[in-house]
Formats: C-alpha cells, structure tokens, sequence
C-alpha cells in the first residue's frame, strides 16, 4: 500500500523475476476494472436506463477527449487546483501558526482551543452559505470557506504535536546551550513534524472533500465542481461522468504524490517515524 | 472548564460589539438576541425540529444502508484474499472521488429529493465503514486464532469471540468516521438537491432571503445533533463494546 509500482528502485525493475510478479500484480488490479466496465456497458447497451442518463464507456471517453482537446476540460481541473491550492495554502500557514502558538502558550491554548472546539463538529460546508452572504458570489468565498474548512485538523494535529515533543529533548537541548531559535528550529518543529504532516493531509483532504460542492454552490464560472453542475441542466451525463472521473484522479494524485513524498522527504530522513 | 467559559463569553462580547457598531448591516450580522430569538422561535413552532428529524432520517437510513454492505462486504476482505484482490481497488479508486461530486448524477438518476440524499449518504459513509472493517480483521493478532482453535474453537465461535471483539475498535472508529463523512454529506446534499425538508436546505434557503439569525441558528442546531451524536452515541457504544472486551490500547493507536 505504501508505494506504489513507481517508487520501486531501477535496480529491481529491470530484474526479470520481479518483473512477472509486477505484471500479475497489474493485471490483478485491472481485473475488477475490467469487470465492472463490462457490467457498465453491458447494462448501457441495452438500454435498460434512458442513454442519456446512462452513457455507454466509449461516449464519456469521447466526451473526455472532446473536452480535453478543445482546452474546456483542463482550464476546469486547473481553476479548481488554484482554489484548492490557494485556500489550503492559507489554512496551512494561519493554521500551524495558531497550532504552534497554542502548543507553546497557555493563554493561547485557553483563547483558542474552545473556539475551535465549537466550530469542529459543524460540518464545513454548513458555512457555504454563510460565506456567500458575506463575501458574496465568487472566488473570494469558495478560498476562504476551503482555507477555513482545512485549518481544523492543522490546528488540532500541530497543537497535539507540539504538546507530544518529548519534556526531555526540550531539557537536553537546553542544557546544551541551545537558544529559544535553535530550540524551536531543531527540536520543537522536528518533533511536531509527523503531526503536522498528518494535520496537513487530513486538512487537505477535509478541503478536497468540499471543494466540488461549494463550487456548485457558488457559481464560479470556472471549475470541475460548476462543470458537473452546469451539465445536469442539459443532461449531459456523460460530461459529469468524465468530470467525476478527473475528479478521481485528482484526489487519488494529491495523497500519493504529493503526500507520500513530503513524508519520504522530511519525517523518514529524520528518523521521526515509528 | 471556566477558562473557556471566560473566553467563550469573551468572544460573545467582541461579536456583540461588532454587531451592535453598526459597521455592517444587521441583516448579514445579526445580534446574539436576534439569532437566539430565531432559534427559540423555530424550535416553538416545530419548523427546526422537522427540519433536523428529516436530516436525521436520512443520514441514518444512508449510513443503515452503507452499514449492511460495508461491513460485511469488508470482513469477507479481511477473511478471504480473492474478495479482497477484487474490491480493494475498486474501493481505492472511488474513495478519492468526494461524495459531493457525484450530487448532480445522483439528481439526474434519482431526481431531487430523498433517494439523491440518502444515496450520496450512502456513498459517504460506504468507504470509511468498508476499509475500516477490513483492517480491523486484517489486524486481528494471529496468535489469538491460533490459541483460539487450538482450544477447540469452531470457525464459528472464532468469528464470534475472537475476530469481532478484535476487530472491534477499527469498527467503532469506522462508524465514527462513517458518521462525520455522512453528516458533511447530508447537509451538502440537501442545499443542492433541494427538496424543502433538512437543516443545509434551511440554511440554503435563508441565503435567499437574506435570513443570517436563521442560518446562524440553523449552524448551532447542525453542531449541536453533530456533537451530541460524537459523544453520546459513539461513546456509550466504544464503552459496552471495545472498553468491556478489553480492546482499549487498540483502540487509542
């Protein structure tokens, strides 16, 4: 589960053996694909469902391909991206902030920690229309509402972390003359780490998660949440369908590529990982 | 305890002072009395608990549903390895797909209303029930089957009183999680596939008329059912089942 087929070394790739077993292991994953897909168009071909409701394969993929040539489809996924970026960019940097602030200062934790306390359980998009009746229609509201939804978790998993560093380290670095800088920077951020990383992805995923819906929402003019949204007027399903699909692809790039990376590259090269 | 008592009456004050400053229009930021009159006032005449039985029923009847087929379907995953080869990668490539994607196919399928509802509460809560069962009985201690048939345990008394109280605590954290996944959902789905019922339509619909004590109110009842449900229901529940089989440190890891 941990790494895929592309995190594999060179070395062990070219290894003849190793290659066989990869090719089962492709063929294992493909198969109920292969199934389901068969079932889809089984079911699409013979016309139990009105088509237009219920697109055979081929006609989402053309769909796709129509989209995706005339620059429609991209420009959607992209505006999307900038949003999610943008809004989670926010929540990380305000978010850790307070997280660390609270973590090191007892007024901090006792100012904040009931209020997000009370804004947690609600559920994010709750706020959408809120958010819209205050800053209106439009990009404005759908960043804030994303960057408000993901400071949660970074709020409550940087506050856990910094709490969980260990009384010792902070003592022994201390004894060794480190400053409140270098004790920050070499002890207390490192030790927090594998919680704020782990705040940073749920928060990513908590934003990914509403994102499309507030895109409905908000009509934005731009974006795959509008894209699937608008289709349903003129029942295009096989447009949504394909729009849910890069959807898909999406979420499944920002946790394995993204994620799995930064994890590789700070928390295990730091030998934080237990 | 008075710590964030003090700072939660602290907080009232500023967004008081900031309502009562005259700086923005009331209509967009209503005074604490004119929120609580809404809320007092919809609660006495039914309207707001109508609206949050409708939510209810429906995000219990969608997770009812995700329940009877996750579940099992993932302790068979757990059990049997073709089961597992076949579903787990169809699990894996819907679960990045968010529930509320899938609102606008729903409505063209379903139509607006009830079944687009409960099925994008379905779809929410299917995945975190699914993956948790199926590694709860993945994680169930070897050991403990071994010494279990070894003692003469039959498949079926192992299944009952080893690998369910094993698996237990991931079961529990996938209801809780199923719980939250399917509470976003709701109330997403409901402003979209509005249907004149449920709390996100309440709040959709307050939009329109520029109703920002409803909307506020509407938010509190929505955390309150949320909170109420986090603790009560999935507590009392982690304490007669994983507390009483001895899974606690499970549990917490």
């Amino acid at each position: 589960m941990q790494s895929g087929p592309g995190f594999a070394p060179p070395h062990l790739a070219v290894s003849p053996p190793v290659q066989g077993a990869r090719w089962r292991a492709i063929a294992r994953t493909a198969f109920p694909f292969v199934v389901v897909g068969a079932l889809w168009e089984i079911v699409a071909r013979l016309q139990i469902f009105p088509p237009r409701l219920f697109p055979a394969l081929e006609v989402v993929a053309s769909a796709f391909v129509r989209l995706t040539v005339s620059g429609v489809l991209p420009h959607h996924a992209f505006d999307t991206v900038l949003r999610l970026l943008a809004g989670f960019a926010l929540a990380a940097i305000v978010g850790v902030a307070i997280g660390i602030l609270m973590g090191r200062s007892r007024l901090a934790e006792d100012v904040f920690l009931p209020l997000v306390s009370m804004g947690a359980p609600i559920p994010g998009i709750a706020y959408a229309p809120l958010f819209l009746l205050w800053f209106g229609l439009g990009n404005v509201s759908v960043v804030l509402l994303v960057g408000f939804v993901s400071a949660f978790p970074i709020i409550f998993s940087t506050w856990t972390g910094v709490k969980a560093v260990k009384e010792v380290w902070v003592r022994s670095a201390q004894a060794m003359g480190a400053d409140h800088r270098r004790l920050f920077n070499k002890v207390i951020l490192p030790g927090a780490l594998p919680y704020i990383l782990t705040g940073l992805r749920l928060g990513l995923a908590q934003a990914w998660r509403i994102l499309v819906g507030v895109e409905m929402l908000a009509a934005v003019p731009w974006g795959l949440g509008w894209m699937i949204f608008g289709a349903r007027e003129f029942l295009n399903t096989d447009v949504m369908l394909a729009g849910v699909v890069v959807i898909g692809a999406i979420g499944l790039a920002l946790e394995k590529l993204v994620f799995q990376r930064l994890e590789d590259f700070t928390v295990v090269r730091w030998g934080m990982m237990t | 305890m008075r710590r964030a008592a003090i700072t939660l009456v602290m907080a009232a004050a500023v967004y008081e002072g900031i309502a009562r400053s005259g700086y923005f229009p009331a209509a967009l930021l209503p005074t604490l009395p004119a929120v609580g009159r809404a809320l007092v006032e919809g609660l006495l005449d039914g309207s707001l608990p109508g609206h949050a039985a409708s939510t209810l029923s429906r995000v219990l009847f969608g997770m009812g549903l995700a329940v009877v087929v996750g579940l099992p379907l993932g302790i068979l995953m757990g059990r049997f390895r073709p089961i597992e080869n076949f579903f787990l990668p169809l699990a894996s490539a819907l679960m990045p797909i968010p529930s509320l994607a899938w609102v606008p196919v729903f409505i063209l399928w379903f139509g607006l209303g009830n079944a687009t509802a409960i099925g994008i509460v379905f779809y929410a809560a299917l995945f975190p029930m699914l993956l948790n069962a199926w590694s709860g009985v993945r994680s169930v201690n070897p050991l403990w089957l071994r010494a279990g048939s070894a003692m003469g345990a039959d498949e079926q008394a192992l299944f009952w009183k080893v690998i369910i109280p094993g698996a237990s605590p991931f079961i529990i954290t996938g209801l809780r999680q199923a719980f939250l996944r399917a509470w976003i959902a709701v109330v997403g789905a409901e402003m979209l596939a509005a249907s004149d019922w449920g709390l996100g339509w309440v709040i959709f619909d307050a939009k329109e008329f520029l109703k920002a004590d409803l909307m506020l109110a509407s938010l509190a009842v929505i955390g309150l059912i949320g909170f109420l449900f986090e603790r009560l229901v999935f507590g009392s529940l982690e304490r007669t089942t994983v507390q009483r089989w001895g899974m606690v440190r499970a549990a917490k890891g």
